[in-house]
């Protein structure tokens, strides 16, 4: 078997989990010098099933709102014992992030610490059965944003997480996806190779929640980049260093793989708004 | 729960996730691989390996049989087979 394995088979993610995916590149990225603070969701409970474990570096969860709290005490306990080449990365869901942790995320990013938070963006509360986060995006139905005769599911836009970060002078902030691993692994290294607070988002489809096939999360992943409406970019020391470009795909093309939007299908009008969201996207980053 | 609780490191390998596969698996045909490893990146069982081409493989001990491996690999070299 392979020995860098750092986070190992048997955990109890769904198959063709995004999230099980972007959680090995990660760890497999930082290397066996890291340790671990999760916030609870998909990730903390299907990689950790008592009395198991799928992780080879030392990990630790407390709460769903504080792994930013903990990572800082342990970056702050490893500097205290001078022990400098051990890498702290503080990792959560999208409502672990964007919701009920920001607070602590905040906090870890204005004292500066030298953590890398990581955002595994699956646009809901998956773990506790799909409701809503502010990272659903526009028109997704999730079961606390049900379709009916005067809703088309979600009726707001994603939070602007990586521009929050950002509004804190942190050196480093980024997005990626599980449809670009090598592209996500390389902006792993780049952040720890940074000293302070790093963000990255990773968009990581989630086949129960958006109700999609399995073997598409792939496919998914790529065409949300694809057409804009999920684009990579990175900030080094605010300043906009790289944006991924894209073949621009219709955004239907995107919609159409996952139930959580069918009832958009025959809805030009509601179609329309997202593709307005992937034009301002493509022209905002200059994508094309 | 008063107190920390531990768990061995990489210990879920006592939990053998291929009799999760619903009647399929992927078949790694090993002839037209070029050895680009994107079916080990996208895995997201993390129970794929190999080396040099066409010496790719899973470990169906974990395979859930989600197929994203056969929807990136560039050549074709992975298709889902009847599970036997
Ligand atoms: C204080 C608190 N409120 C609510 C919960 C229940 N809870 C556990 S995980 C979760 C959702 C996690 O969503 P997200 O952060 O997006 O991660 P995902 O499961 O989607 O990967 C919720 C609401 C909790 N554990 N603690
Ligand atoms: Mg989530």
């Amino acid at each position: 078997m392979r020995e860098d394995i750092l986070f190992a088979s048997g955990h109890t993610a769904c198959a063709g989990c995004g999230q099980a995916i972007a959680a090995r590149l990660v760890i497999e990225s930082a290397g066996p010098n890291t340790i671990i603070a999760n916030n609870t969701g998909c990730l903390e409970v299907f990689s950790t099933k008592y009395p198991e474990s799928s992780w080879g570096v030392p990990w630790i969860h407390s709460l769903f709102e504080n792994a930013a709290a903990v990572a800082s005490g342990i970056e702050s306990a490893l500097q205290y014992l001078g022990k400098k080449n051990i890498q702290v990365i503080a990792q959560a869901g999208d409502g672990g992030t964007a919701d009920i942790g920001l607070q602590a995320l905040s906090g870890m990013w204005e004292r500066g610490h030298n953590i890398l938070s990581i955002c595994y963006d699956n646009e809901a509360y998956m773990n506790t059965g799909i409701q809503r986060s502010s990272l659903t995006p526009l028109d997704s139905e999730t079961t606390t944003t049900p379709v009916g005769e005067k809703s088309f599911g979600n009726p707001t836009l994603k939070k602007p997480v990586a521009e929050i970060a950002l509004a804190h002078g942190i050196p480093y902030v980024a997005t990626a996806s599980v449809g670009f691993p090598q592209d996500l692994q390389k902006k792993i290294k780049k952040a720890l190779s940074i000293r302070g607070p790093k963000y990255i988002q990773i968009h990581v489809p989630c086949p129960l929640g958006w109700r999609h096939e399995p073997n598409l999360t792939y496919r998914i992943a790529r065409l949300a980049v694809e057409t804009g409406l999920y684009p990579l970019i990175e900030y080094e020391n605010g300043v906009l260093s790289s944006a991924r470009k894209i073949s621009v795909v219709a955004v239907e093309e995107y919609l159409k793989l996952q139930a959580r939007f069918k009832h958009l299908l025959n809805n030009e009008e509601e179609i329309k708004k997202i593709q307005e969201i992937a034009n301002n996207n493509i022209k905002r980053y200059s994508l094309s | 729960m008063f107190g920390p609780i531990f768990s061995k490191p990489l210990s879920s390998k006592n939990n053998k996730t291929g009799s999760w596969r619903m009647g399929k698996r992927p078949k790694f045909l090993q002839t037209n691989c070029i050895a680009c490893r994107m079916c080990i990146l996208i895995c997201p069982e993390g129970c794929i390996e190999g080396e040099d081409k066409n010496t790719y493989h899973c470990d169906y001990d974990y395979c859930k049989g989600c197929g994203n491996c056969v929807e990136i690999c560039p050549r074709q070299d992975i298709v889902m087979i009847e599970d036997k």
